[in-house]
């Protein structure tokens, strides 16, 4: 393995976001002495991460915290987005004086496999034809996403990491992480999460992707050599998955049955009421920033998703021995990632007699709860981040 | 880092050896597991039944969950802990016999604290008074009791005897906190309540 600079990298191919995205952040190609053996059992390589660090890793290497994201999240934690223009989108808990600060940790974000923020993914050019993978890119699961995160810490020479945090998605690689490698993983802080995707947030994923592959414009995955976007169909799919985010509380609060920018029905199908013109919206910036066939493969990574599956059928398998102190979060409103799915995983560290603390916030803001203000989760993973500081023998002021 | 805890506390913290691994079932605001974490290197955990009282003991940095002594015992594996605290619940349980067994189970040891219903002033105000009793140890009213599986002393004596456990400890506290010691027919009567150690023989 071996690292490379901006300048040096294989960018011909790139989108345009993901191109202003490397130039924002740090790369590496692995994989190419050894490829990457995915779960489908096609080997990748050479293949590239592109990640961003905040803070500085101490002398002993104890301070190095993983930031996993979400499904259409990306490295960009806590900076102004190089796409988007917007705020880091986990700024309310990283950053200085935040309870990820980092003048304590050295914190690193690394865009997925299979994603379109600079890692490589079906918009990369397969080596072999020199074309798009689109399609033909393998599909990938969770653990492949944290095999070339571990991948990238051997290639930085991080032996091991003082805590693994994410939600969503990001949890479920918090979990792997934890069941892959747990003499890597000090403490592990899985949010608003699950063991194994649900037939219902299988059945979300799947209106996704049919959305977009029904879209004209989708052209059988290869709409970059066509020179369209299929822009309809992926914003049919954020807008589904919007709503899964949200709780009904928060909607009808939010928008009730408001009209926009009208005072009276229109009789027709424009978007009459606010929650319409909000979902249109969140669909069509959606398309600028994220690609469709990428939407296609993170979506299934999350769908083939079982660590109970992975070891017998049995998840207390998963975390057999596990020395690693775990704290999970889930949130009262969260219909995507109930408090039971959580739960779940909380009898089976149980059943592995594993140290673990276990926190239901109270909030009506639904799945999305954990990227907003949540001073009841923030106090308690200051809490135990703090706890964990101390047996780990890491300083924190 | 206070020292201070309650005196029944303090007594279960003192059976505890340094350096073990522990679980503290019904940890209320973590208390026992602060003191047993930062003056007795334990490795201790605790469950706790209002989801208030668990965040407020992770924001401490304690290890703890959401649970009941009845429903969630039964997920850890055997010999799972060093000891398995139960301090002030036992009455509350529904099937106090089954969680002393899960404990036994999934401790080497148990350590079991709870009031004395046998008490003196108990056995006044039900006899002479024809009232349900109410102590500094029994503050409720008969009708929003949690206590629903109340016994005395010799009850629990009786009931470690059946099940084939062995005593290793009894301390018997008085209406000040402070241990009595007495032959079992007065502890059973001067008693507020009691702490016991219990081993599976």
């Amino acid at each position: 393995m071996q690292a490379t600079t901006t300048s040096e990298a294989p960018l011909d191919g790139l989108a345009d976001a993901e191109r202003k995205a490397l130039a924002r952040c740090r790369h590496a190609i692995l994989g190419r002495d050894r490829p990457l053996r995915l779960d489908c059992g096609v080997d990748l390589g050479p293949y590239r991460v592109a990640y961003q660090t905040y803070g500085t890793l101490n002398a002993d290497k104890s301070n190095a915290v993983l930031i996993c994201h979400a499904l259409t999240l990306d490295q960009f934690v806590a900076e102004q987005h190089p796409v988007t223009g917007k705020d880091g989108w986990w700024d309310s808990l990283v950053g200085s004086g935040k309870v990820l600060d980092p003048a304590h940790y050295f914190i690193i974000c690394i865009n997925v496999l299979g994603g379109c923020m600079g890692t490589t993914g079906p918009l990369a050019i397969d080596p072999a034809t020199d074309q798009p993978w689109n399609l033909r890119f393998p599909v990938v699961t969770i653990a492949d996403m944290v095999r070339t995160q571990a991948a990238l810490l051997d290639h930085l020479g991080i032996p091991d990491l003082f805590c693994v945090i994410g939600g969503s998605m990001g949890g479920m690689q918090v979990l792997q992480w934890a069941a892959s490698h747990p003499g890597r993983v000090f403490s592990a802080v899985p949010i608003a999460c699950a063991a194994r995707h649900s037939a219902q947030n299988i059945a979300f994923h799947e209106v996704g992707r049919q959305a977009i592959m029904a879209d004209p414009d989708w052209k059988g995955g290869d709409y970059r050599q066509h020179h369209t976007v299929p822009a309809r169909g992926l914003s049919v799919a954020r807008m589904t998955a919007h709503i899964t985010y949200l709780s009904e509380l928060a909607l009808q609060r939010k928008f009730g049955r408001a009209l926009q920018d009208r005072d009276a029905l229109g009789f027709g199908f424009d978007a009459d009421f606010q929650v319409e013109s909000y979902l249109r919206h969140q669909g069509s910036t959606f398309v600028d920033r994220f690609d469709a066939n990428s939407y296609l493969y993170i979506t299934r990574a999350m769908d083939y998703f079982d660590l109970a599956a992975a070891h017998g059928g049995v998840l207390a398998n998963a975390f057999k021995d596990t020395p690693t102190r775990f704290c999970l979060f889930s949130f009262t409103s969260d219909w995507l990632f109930p408090t039971r799915e959580s739960r779940e995983i909380v009898h089976a560290l149980n059943a592995a007699a594993a140290n673990v603390s276990f926190v239901e916030v109270e909030s009506d803001k639904g799945h999305d709860a954990f990227l907003l203000d949540e001073p009841e989760m923030f106090r308690t993973l200051a809490g135990f981040l703090k706890g964990a500081a101390a047996v780990r023998g890491l300083k924190l002021p | 880092m206070n020292a201070a805890i309650r005196v029944d506390l303090q007594l279960i913290a003192d059976m505890v050896e340094p350096a073990t691994r522990a679980l503290d079932v019904g940890c209320g605001d973590g208390a026992l597991l602060a003191y047993l974490v930062n003056f007795k290197r334990v490795d201790a955990r605790g469950m706790e039944l209002s989801q208030s009282g668990v965040n407020a003991c992770v924001a401490n940095g304690l290890s703890v969950i959401q649970g009941d002594a009845d429903a969630d015992l039964r997920d850890y594996p055997d010999d799972a802990f060093d000891y398995v605290i139960l301090s002030q619940t036992l009455q509350a349980t529904r099937e106090p016999r089954e969680v002393l067994r899960q404990m036994l189970r999934v401790g080497k040891r148990a350590i079991v604290s709870f009031p004395n219903f046998a008490h003196w002033q108990v056995r006044l105000r039900m006899v002479f008074g024809g009232r349900m009793p109410e102590t500094p140890s029994l503050p409720y009213k008969w009708y929003d009791t949690p206590n629903i599986h109340l016994c005395s002393i010799d009850d629990f004596r009786a009931l470690c005897r059946d099940m084939g456990v062995r005593i290793e400890r009894a301390i018997v506290l008085d209406r000040n906190s402070k241990p009595i010691n007495r032959p079992p027919l007065l502890a059973n009567l001067l008693g507020e309540q009691a702490v016991f150690m219990l081993k599976r023989d």
